[in-house]
């Protein structure tokens, strides 16, 4: 079994600070990390390569820094690593970043298992994995919460808004998953030191060969024209409950809230 | 009234599922109703793609005030297989190259969308909580929360076409029907060459009855660590039962076992933007506001006078859960009995 599992590094979320004039992002000093919803990916991989046999490919797009991402997947246990960066790539929306990362894997070679997280924390928009399965004209389950290899087939579960669907799915095929699908592991020392030394495949866009005309910003269909920083706090009511009596003065203050809101009706 | 390509067409999906026509579809029609006013000459279309959809589905989105209603059908269609709904779909866009495109941002949309963009190079924006037309490009502006809700993006597509974009659901109202639909509803069968998937669909479990559905729940009440135990919980979901609302939980809760996955809220659970979020010994980090903020009205109850969830709340309730729940349910009970009689 081949499996593939795309990885992002972005920054840790709850440190990202905004540059008031610009609207920019500070990203000096904030950590980067691997994307916290693609490790349950990494963690599924491990997973069937210990049930299924297999090999394990880490795949990352992004500055060179990236790296440090795949060694910290290699150091869970996944076998080879694969970083594409070109400067060529900076600004790549979903559409560009997807159809990179597709011609590159189609280089790779064919894998029968590609996993990818829901969603990166910083971009937001779960779109790389449908947009890639597209790319290479492979199905794609997504939203998967639980997932097995059945012979030749693969069998999952999609999360949805009413409960759950049950699919099954030649290979190969492209998943993208959530949370529920698996427990990440930490890595082990020995994973640690080996995953220092590992080798890790760098390619750039001679390599890969994608279409210079679709690349980066310049190729991207999209184009962020503005950013700003929402306003979120409210001008809330603040109530301080002390003791039984204070209590009950609450209670009329929500009952109030919801009345004012429609959510119950007035008396 | 501004500019716009003449019979330019804005197009928004609905879902078609076994209960009928996802009614947050006819959130994406308000938010088409919206473009169309700011593009004249442009036709509003809403395109449905399925097996066996009902007339009165049809007879709902064409009273939302739409131009046309596309139905494409095929038994190929009747469970989301993305490649055969992006083929449809890529295959409708070709030949009648709308300008925009929208859905909803559900796990179908999420999932319809970026296939089909990868097709057509469209541009794609996930998840917007605003759209507005550039009053000189007649552009689609895209705005949608990112990085964890710390910024808020506004987006554009300047060359490519379709335009499209996924709209958070909640994020807008539906519209109000209108007394004398004018839409075309032209039912279709999906050519056949197109629907090459052999994924297999082999069954579903609904939730339970009795159990809301956190994305398409106007009103949440969600609970957290605050609630200390998993028999405390009961609270959140008695609570939720007075007020018609679905039970969310933070990521505490749902790692502690007191709830299941499907209910958490935030980063790495669900975003949602209900009327009313009622949370109930949460905090307030950063990845549950990301999941949460962006809800129309925020009531907070919290014993920490520095929790973070009050600086998104529209009223904080400083003090113990344990005293101000079982006393809110109590008033909401004996309201609903009083209702009765
Ligand atoms: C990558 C990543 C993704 C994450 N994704 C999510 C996510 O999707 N959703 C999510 O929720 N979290 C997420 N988290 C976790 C998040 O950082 C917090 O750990 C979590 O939200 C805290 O849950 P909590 O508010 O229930 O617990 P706590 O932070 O422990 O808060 C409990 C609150 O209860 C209050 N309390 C205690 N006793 C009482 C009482 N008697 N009466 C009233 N109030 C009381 C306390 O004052 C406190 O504010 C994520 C974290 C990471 C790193
Ligand atoms: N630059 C990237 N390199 C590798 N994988 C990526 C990259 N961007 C996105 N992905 C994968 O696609 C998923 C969805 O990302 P996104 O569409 O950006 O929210 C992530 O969870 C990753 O698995």
């Amino acid at each position: 079994m081949k499996i593939l599992v795309a990885v992002k590094q972005v920054p840790e979320t709850s440190k990202v600070t905004l540059d008031e004039k610009t609207g920019t992002m500070i990203r000096e000093g904030v950590t980067s990390i691997v994307n916290p919803l693609d490790l349950y990916a990494v963690e599924k991989a491990l997973e069937v390569k210990e049930t299924a046999g297999g090999e394990i490919t880490v795949l990352s797009m992004g500055p060179p820094g990236a790296e440090r991402a795949i060694r910290e997947c290699l150091a869970m246990g996944c076998d080879t690593g694969v970083l594409i960066s070109d400067r060529k790539y900076r600004g790549s929306d979903t559409w560009s970043t997807s159809y990179v990362i597709s011609q590159a894997i189609s280089k790779l070679g064919q894998f029968d298992l590609l996993l990818f997280g829901e969603r990166a924390t910083d971009g937001d928009t779960g779109q790389v994995g449908p947009g890639v399965a597209s790319f290479l004209g492979l199905p794609v389950l997504t939203y998967v919460a639980d997932l097995a290899i059945v012979g030749a087939r693969v069998q999952a579960r999609r999360l949805v808004e009413t409960g759950y669907e049950n699919y099954t799915a030649p290979m190969p095929v492209v998943a993208t998953v959530v949370k529920e699908i698996a427990v990440p592991r930490l890595p082990t020392l020995r994973g640690k030191q080996s995953s220092r030394k590992a080798k890790i495949t760098m390619w750039d866009n001679d390599r890969i060969g994608a279409d210079g005309s679709r690349l980066g910003l310049d190729g991207s269909p999209t184009r962020v024209v503005r950013i700003i920083r929402p306003k979120v706090a409210r001008e809330g009511t603040r109530v301080i409950v002390k003791n039984e009596q204070t209590a009950l003065g609450a209670v009329d203050q929500i009952m109030e809230f919801l009345e004012k809101r429609g959510v119950v009706e007035t008396e | 009234m501004m500019g716009g390509r003449t019979g330019e067409e804005i197009w928004t999906i609905a879902e078609s599922t076994e209960h009928g026509i996802n009614p947050i579809s006819l959130e994406v029609i308000w938010r088409g109703l919206q473009l169309r006013e700011k593009l004249s000459n442009a036709r509003l279309i809403t395109v449905v793609l399925g097996a066996g959809v009902g007339d009165d589905g049809l007879a709902m989105v064409a009273s939302a005030g739409v131009d046309e209603v596309v139905c494409v059908e095929h038994e190929k269609l009747g469970h989301f297989l993305p490649e055969n709904h992006a083929a449809v779909l890529v295959d409708l866009i070709e030949r009648r190259r709308p300008a925009i495109v929208l859905a909803a941002a559900t796990t179908y949309g999420r999932t319809l969308l970026p296939y089909a963009a990868a097709k057509l190079y469209a541009g794609l924006t996930a998840d917007c909580t605003a759209l507005d037309i550039d009053q000189e490009t007649c552009n689609l502006l895209q705005i949608r929360p990112a990085i964890g809700g710390n910024i808020l993006a506004t987006i554009e597509t300047p060359v490519a076409r379709p335009q499209m974009a996924t709209v958070r659901p909640h994020s807008s109202p539906t519209p109000d029907p209108v007394d004398r639909p004018h839409a075309v509803v032209n039912r279709e069968v999906a050519d056949e060459r197109l629907l090459t998937s052999l994924v297999r669909f082999t069954g579903s479990e609904n939730l339970p009855g009795d159990e809301v559905s956190l994305a398409n729940a106007d009103r949440i009440v969600a609970g957290g660590r605050g609630l200390k135990k998993p028999e405390n919980f009961r609270l959140v979901g008695d609570l939720a039962e007075l007020l018609g609302a679905a039970v969310g939980a933070s990521r505490e809760a749902v790692d502690r076992g007191w709830i299941s996955y499907p209910h958490q809220v935030g980063l790495s659970g669900k975003t949602v933007a209900p009327e009313l979020y009622v949370a109930v010994g949460i905090s307030g980090t950063i990845q549950h506001l990301a999941g949460m903020q962006t809800a129309h009205s925020i009531v907070a109850i919290n014993n920490d006078p520095d929790a973070q969830i009050f600086e998104v709340a529209d009223l904080a309730i400083q003090g113990d859960l344990f005293t101000v729940v079982p006393l809110l349910c109590e008033r909401l009970a004996n309201r609903r009995g009083a209702g009765n009689e």
